[in-house]
């Protein structure tokens, strides 16, 4: 074949041709590498449900359970605690809770199924770190009128008793209420609810 | 001819031999002015061996189990004979390479390094620089302790911000809705393989662009301008080899006495090389008090934390941080000076480029303390004139450019 009979449109067309089929065939060879990077079938099956016994919770008393790896807190809180709750709506970010970090049936003034019982992710929602309980009223650390709560020890944020989240602090919204329901007066389901979600 | 340079002339006949050694070495003409300031980037070449090597022997007896990870450290520290020597130089060694890395930026920064026709030089490098920390971030979650744990749950949440794709693109990250097992394993698989890999091939097209473009030195002119006649050689050009070797390898001795008295006297640095809190296993229902990164990206970290949630998101920290690091890719095209080195700029930019430095090492300590209202309005402060050096350089460069003193023709001192 002579220089002259080369057909230059038709050789781009190849060219292009093969190389657009060749990249689907390349971006198609990545998908098992990134699906592996998602979470295993063991891993999901760690995700199930648990059962918890609240039973011994007393007033005042936090319970922390794992679920999917993470710390759930079961917190019985008392009268006094159930008081102060209401009267410091005006410090936080959310105080009706219309963000949806809770189930629907949570979305109530203590966030909580029964009132008393509060179920939270013990997770901050800034960057994940576990809040600790301090429940001490007026910590001379938070402020006189702390009326007992989480604080996040990484970055400073401030949650209450039904984990609102208060302003001014890094993390953006409540600590998120984990899908639950109760089997019984005291045995409690984390991680499943009526509507099987 | 003897039989040394039969056997030189047979391999140069199949693989290009003495002409590497002379196109890199003998025969790499170096601005003859070469200072302190410029003993970093062969010395950052050191340390990458010294973990490549180290980290190789580390292998032989730690576990990527999240059962058996703590323990297989302690062990490599109590039992394997010399273990706690190899493990010391590799913690060392991944502090000091962000030592020896920030003081070859800053060089780059007094000098105009940076600047045409070095751009592409400079965007290796910063590329060095990520895979750095991802090699640093990645490597810090190996031993699984409290430390370990937690920064990387902060560092890996960081993505949850990220609106939409947020959520699963973190747990993707994880493999798990925590950090577990197959976290530890991956972020292995990416320490000792696949970052090494990209990091080694950065670092020979960082040296390839060097070599291309040559040199810049403490006066900021290009020696490629005045060149022997008949040789073509810059006549303020000395080759790399024996000069820069021999003058490098003081600048090793004198590291290396400094590497191994961390090694030997100050492993942990205060805690500051390698956190207390790392010392206890990683317990996923107890955060330590007090959560830092190594020191190396507390800067950034400070800044994370100076910008508050907005808008109902924290995404905005985060581009913060994001922005911090990526804004630096762009310094070859947002400084404007006519002249490329510190000693003939004018005083607006010296000034800019003190609060720059006055902000790095503050916003640095400041990531390291508990976040008080006070310290995050420090960290605000200290953030915005981080931003402002960057993004006001296009026009405080220009308006320095009226007090800059005329460049030498040949290199001074």
């Amino acid at each position: 074949m002579s220089e002259k009979t080369v057909d230059r449109s038709k050789r781009r067309f190849l060219i292009a041709a093969t190389s657009a089929v060749g990249g689907v065939a390349a971006l198609g060879g990545t998908v098992p590498f990134v699906m592996s990077m998602f979470p295993s079938e063991r891993a999901k099956a760690a995700g199930a449900p648990v059962e918890v016994d609240i039973s011994k919770v007393e007033p005042g008393m936090l319970l922390n359970v794992e679920w999917r790896g993470k710390p759930v807190w079961v917190v019985n809180r008392s009268p006094e605690m159930m008081d102060l709750l209401v009267k410091h709506d005006d410090k936080l970010t959310d105080p009706k809770s219309e963000a949806k970090q809770q189930p629907d049936y949570c979305k109530n003034a203590g966030r909580s199924i029964k009132p008393n019982i509060s179920v939270l992710v013990g997770i901050c929602t800034h960057l994940g770190c576990s809040p600790t309980f301090r429940k001490d009223v007026g910590a001379a650390d938070l402020g006189a009128d702390w009326p007992g709560g989480f604080f996040c020890p990484c970055h400073g944020s401030k949650f209450d008793l039904a984990g609102r989240v208060y302003k001014d602090v890094p993390a953006p919204t409540n600590l998120e209420v984990p899908p639950h329901k109760y089997i019984s007066d005291t045995r409690l389901l984390i991680g499943e609810d009526s509507k099987g979600a | 001819m003897d039989k040394m340079t039969q056997l030189l002339g047979w391999v140069d006949d199949r693989f290009p031999l003495t002409k590497m050694w002379k196109e890199h070495l003998s025969e790499y003409y170096a601005p003859k002015n070469f200072n302190f300031w410029y003993f970093f980037g062969s010395l950052a070449l050191l340390v990458l061996v010294i973990q490549i090597l180290t980290g190789i022997f580390l292998t032989m007896n730690y576990k990527p189990d999240a059962e058996m990870a703590f323990a297989s450290v302690e062990y490599i520290m109590r039992d394997v004979p010399g273990g706690w020597l190899i493990r010391y130089m590799h913690s060392t060694g991944a502090s000091m390479f962000f030592v020896v890395v920030y003081l070859h930026m800053f060089r780059a920064l007094l000098y105009g390094s940076y600047r045409g026709p070095r751009e592409l030089l400079w965007i290796f490098g910063m590329f060095i620089y990520l895979a750095l920390m991802a090699e640093a971030f990645f490597g810090y979650l190996l031993p699984w302790g409290q430390m370990s744990y937690w920064g990387a749950q902060v560092i890996v949440n960081l993505f949850n911000a990220i609106p939409v794709i947020g959520p699963d693109l973190s747990v993707w990250i994880r493999g798990d809705y925590v950090i577990s097992d197959a976290t530890l394993n991956r972020f292995f698989a990416f320490h000792v393989i696949a970052i090494p890999f990209v990091l080694a091939g950065l670092v020979v097209a960082h040296i390839l662009a060097l070599h291309e473009v040559g040199s810049n030195n403490p006066d900021g002119i290009e020696i490629k301008k005045n060149k022997d006649p008949v040789t073509h050689i810059p006549l303020d050009g000395i080759p790399f080899h024996p000069y820069y070797t021999v003058k490098d390898i003081v600048g090793v001795a004198v590291f290396l006495i400094i590497f191994f008295a961390i090694v030997f006297f100050a492993p942990e640095m205060g805690g500051y090389f390698i956190e207390d809190n790392n010392f206890l296993p990683a317990d996923p229902f107890k955060t330590p008090p007090h959560i830092a990164p190594v020191w190396y990206f507390t800067p950034f970290y400070a800044i994370l934390r100076a910008v508050p949630s907005f808008a109902g998101t924290q995404v905005w920290g985060v581009i913060a941080m994001g922005a911090a690091v990526v804004v630096l890719f762009f310094l070859p095209w947002l400084d404007k000076g006519k002249v490329k080195s510190i000693r003939y700029r004018g005083p607006i930019f010296k000034y800019a480029l003190t609060a720059f430095i006055i902000s790095f090492v503050g916003l640095g300590w400041l990531g390291v303390q508990p976040a008080t209202p006070l310290y995050t309005k420090f960290a605000q402060f200290l953030s915005l004139v981080y931003f402002a050096f960057f993004f006001l350089m296009p026009w405080f460069t220009k308006l320095d450019n009226a007090k800059c003193k005329p460049e030498p023709e040949r290199v001074t001192g």
